[in-house]
């Protein structure tokens, strides 16, 4: 018996379709896994699920009631329940008055707290997990944490259950406890969403699987009957269609940046070589560890161990500065939270990381840092008007290149690009594409981190694969493959 | 295009009346007085509000730095206190020099300021507590010191800075022309004045770029001592005696100016030469309002309304653009 059904569900966004026409069935007692690379669509459809998006089309039926869009409410009193990455708890507040949190049992105007946790105490026990109804939030581990979401959850009747990369943040204990708590929900008659890039507990854990790409359903499959090989390539098996322009060869045998052993920030042993004229890709899944390389190298995070040579000489940079005088750039990852100065001109933005070497005696050189902006206003074609307009006012794409020609007038000799084509559109893709190849082709060098599969493989001459803050494969360009990639990519 | 061309036109129509609106409210204001009052429009009586104004004017311009920043300094009206009280104990009590007097304080002031400037950046406390608990010790200091009982006879030449001459213009205000130039010089025209706005916009931002963000912070808050101690020593001058009580509420009428003024409280977006019109605008009601014989208490009012309504618009205008 079908308990959720989602009917050619299909989510447009400007620009982008999310979810296209997606159809999936949802049986009562099952563990569904949902898969996919990054930006596949299944947070949207989760969300859709959960009513914090409306669907442009189709419809959810739960247990033969249908609907054509939800809302929180409507999806929590038919039996949703959501246990997200980041968790809804009061920390300060106890277990008990959490997990009935905004319901709480009362004896006349007095909360009941004996009765709260009496009752909490039933579903723990009923799952067997040892917590202190009492105890408070704070005072527990992420992985307790959790179960008490999921504890919340079931007291409102969750019968469907949607687990968002549940064990990512869990240590292997705490996953083993996790996995005996689903066996048992699904025992009981709950039905489990399970979204999670781990293979391994996705085939010990679920009885079929729902492969998703580019907002498509490709195929659901029954776990029993598919390997992990089958599945990577459902997930990757997409032909690559863009092209990517042509660049000389220009890789010198020159060695310009040996990073040996870095770790810190999160990620741990880190070692590869980047040469002058490469372009090197860093591929991998959200969390991997990618970005925080990148801040270690830039100064921008505390460096606990490794050596970073560049030029043959030693470089530890302790700030941002350090490193752009030392020839590091870095086009950060989220642009409007760590790039863009939105109040501010092109002009200022683009001059901003080397004001102090175009003034003199404390004042700006305005003539050398108008020189600099319409220089690079021509030479890597801004759409403006003027170099006096405020950024805020541009396209993303346009922005996107302002933050470049900030850290293209600190001439850099590596430049670290942080997802540089995120949601911007395809001229300026391709716009940005060229400047890379223009910058590689000039001597400097370039580490391309992105989760667009097509594009990291596109523009790579080399590709470091990394996961759970490690590196774990490395591959030459004749080497390139998605689901040698993706393999890497969601090792455990 | 023609239509992309004509909306870009009134865009700028629309910047530019948000950019100089300040100085219609304020012709308005004078236009109001004009008429309403006989004595408002005469050269002794327009001198006499530029002169008014010239504290809080000078003081003003380290305050708008600190907003730029993102920040606020509440600790502005008590260094003005405490600047008042030992400049005029060293000068009284001690027989110092005026101008080595005048050096001594100055430097403390800019001190404190410093000292703000380093909790803030370093134990990344909020700017409005440091700088209230700052507040709370900088009066208790200037009481200890005072004892309460009021300072006064300082030597005569000390008293030129607050009441002399430069030909028909009071010092004071030659004072507070010169430092909104400076102020409006440091935004305008050095790198660091541009590292203020990167700063008070986006502050992850300014630090990727390699801006030294905690550096910046300390010289904001210095300036801020500083200027607010240079108009500690202008109103001593001015009063030619040394009060505990001088400064209080100083610091309200500053954040008033400089909101009216258009820097916005959330950071990163201000200029100095609209500052001026805030701090002309207060000067104008004060005295208009003196002229027509409003009360001390509906001036409050009046004052408390004009602020909540700077305010209004700037929060309107920034929930706009984002």
């Amino acid at each position: 018996m079908n308990i959720l059904e989602l009917k050619n569900i299909t989510k447009k966004y400007p620009g982008v379709i999310a979810l296209n026409d997606v159809s999936i069935e949802f049986v009562k007692g099952e563990a569904h896994a949902l898969v996919g690379e990054n930006g596949a669509g299944k947070s949207t459809l989760i969300k859709s699920c959960t009513g914090a998006v409306m669907p442009n089309s189709g419809k959810i039926v739960i247990e033969g009631e249908e609907f054509t869009s939800l809302t929180p409410q409507l999806s929590e009193s038919h039996g949703i329940g959501v246990i997200y990455q980041e968790f809804n708890l009061v920390g300060e507040l106890s277990v008990a008055e959490n997990i009935f949190l905004g319901r709480a049992i009362r004896k006349g105007l007095v909360v009941d707290k004996k009765a709260m946790a009496r009752e909490a105490a039933k579903i723990f026990e009923q799952f067997n997990i040892d917590i202190d109804p009492n105890a408070l939030v704070s005072s527990l581990t992420v992985g307790y944490q959790q179960l008490v979401e999921i504890a919340k959850a079931l007291s409102q009747k969750a019968r469907i259950l949607i687990m968002d990369e549940p064990s990512a943040p869990l240590t292997s204990a705490e996953a083993e406890r996790l996995y005996e708590v689903v066996e048992k929900l699904k025992a009981s008659g709950v039905t489990i969403i399970y979204i999670s890039h781990r293979m391994e507990e996705i085939f010990r854990l679920t009885e079929r699987i729902t492969v998703l790409r580019d907002g498509q359903k490709i195929d659901t499959v029954k776990t029993s009957e598919t390997n992990m090989n089958d599945l990577v390539k459902l997930m990757v098996g997409r032909e690559l269609k863009e092209t990517y322009p042509q660049r000389k060869a220009c890789i010198s045998d020159e060695v310009l940046l040996d990073v040996k052993n870095l770790s810190g920030n999160g990620v741990s042993d880190i070692s590869f070589h980047i040469r002058k004229g490469e372009v090197l890709g860093f591929a991998g899944l959200i969390g991997a560890g990618r970005t925080e390389t990148a801040e270690l190298l830039f100064g921008a995070a505390k460096r606990t161990e490794g050596t970073v040579l560049l030029n043959g000489k030693e470089v530890s940079p302790k700030t941002p500065r350090e490193a752009i005088d030392s020839g590091i750039a870095l086009v950060p990852e989220d642009r409007k939270g760590k790039g863009a100065l939105m109040d501010m001109t092109i002009r200022s933005n683009t001059s901003m990381a080397v004001l102090e070497r175009i003034s003199k005696c404390f004042v700006i050189d305005a003539k050398e840092e108008r020189r600099l902006a319409e220089e690079y206003k021509q030479s890597i074609r801004i759409k403006t008007p003027s170099v006096e307009q405020k950024i805020k006012n541009l396209s993303g794409g346009n922005q996107q290149k302002v933050i470049i020609a900030r850290w293209l007038a600190s001439e850099p000799e590596l430049v670290i690009f942080d997802e540089p084509t995120r949601g911007i559109d395809v001229g300026a893709k391709s716009e940005i594409y060229t400047l890379v190849n223009a910058l590689v082709e000039d001597g400097k060098s370039v580490l391309m981190i992105s989760s667009e599969m097509e594009e990291v493989m596109g523009m790579s001459d080399r590709i470091v694969v990394l996961c759970d803050g490690k590196i774990s494969g490395s591959l030459d360009r004749k080497d390139f493959n998605q689901e040698t990639i993706m393999n890497f990519a969601s090792q455990k | 295009m023609g239509h992309l061309e004509n909306l870009k036109g009134t865009a700028n129509a629309v910047d530019f009346a948000k950019r100089n609106g300040i100085y219609v409210v304020l012709l308005v204001l004078i236009g109001f007085f004009s008429f309403a009052t006989e004595n408002f429009l005469v050269s002794n009586n327009l001198m006499n509000v530029a002169r008014q104004v010239s504290m809080l004017g000078i003081a003003s311009v380290g305050f708008a730095f600190v907003l730029l920043l993102g920040g606020i300094d509440l600790s502005v009206g008590s260094v003005i206190t405490l600047v008042n009280v030992v400049c005029g104990w060293f000068m009284v009590n001690q027989g110092m020099n005026p101008v080595l007097a005048i050096v001594l304080t100055v430097a403390m002031a800019t001190l404190i300021g410093f000292a703000n400037g380093w909790i803030i950046a370093n134990i990344q406390m909020p700017p409005l507590i440091v700088t209230l608990a700052m507040m709370i010790i900088i009066e208790g200091v200037a009481f200890l010191i005072s004892k309460g009982v009021p300072i006064y006879g300082f030597p005569e030449s000390f008293a030129v800075i607050g009441q002399g001459y430069l030909g028909p213009i009071p010092i004071p205000v030659v004072i507070m022309a010169v430092i909104m130039g400076i102020g409006a010089f440091i935004l305008n025209k050095t790198y660091f004045g541009r590292y203020f706005y990167a700063v008070g916009g986006n502050e992850e931002a300014a630090k990727l770029s390699g801006i030294k963000v905690k550096n910046v912070k300390y010289l904001v808050y210095s300036l801020s001592g500083l200027f607010a101690g240079i108009a500690g020593i202008v109103i001593l001058s001015r009063t030619n005696s040394a009060t505990s009580n001088v400064g209080e509420g100083f610091e309200l009428e500053i954040l008033t100016a400089c909101v009216l003024g258009g820097i916005s409280v959330t950071g990163g977006v201000g200029r100095i030469s609209n500052v001026v019109a805030g701090v002309l605008i207060l000067g104008v009601l004060s005295n208009g309002m003196v002229l027509l014989n409003v009360t001390e208490f509906t001036q409050m009012v009046i004052k408390g309304t004009v602020l909540l309504i700077a305010v209004a618009f700037d929060c309107m205008q920034h929930r706009k653009t984002s």
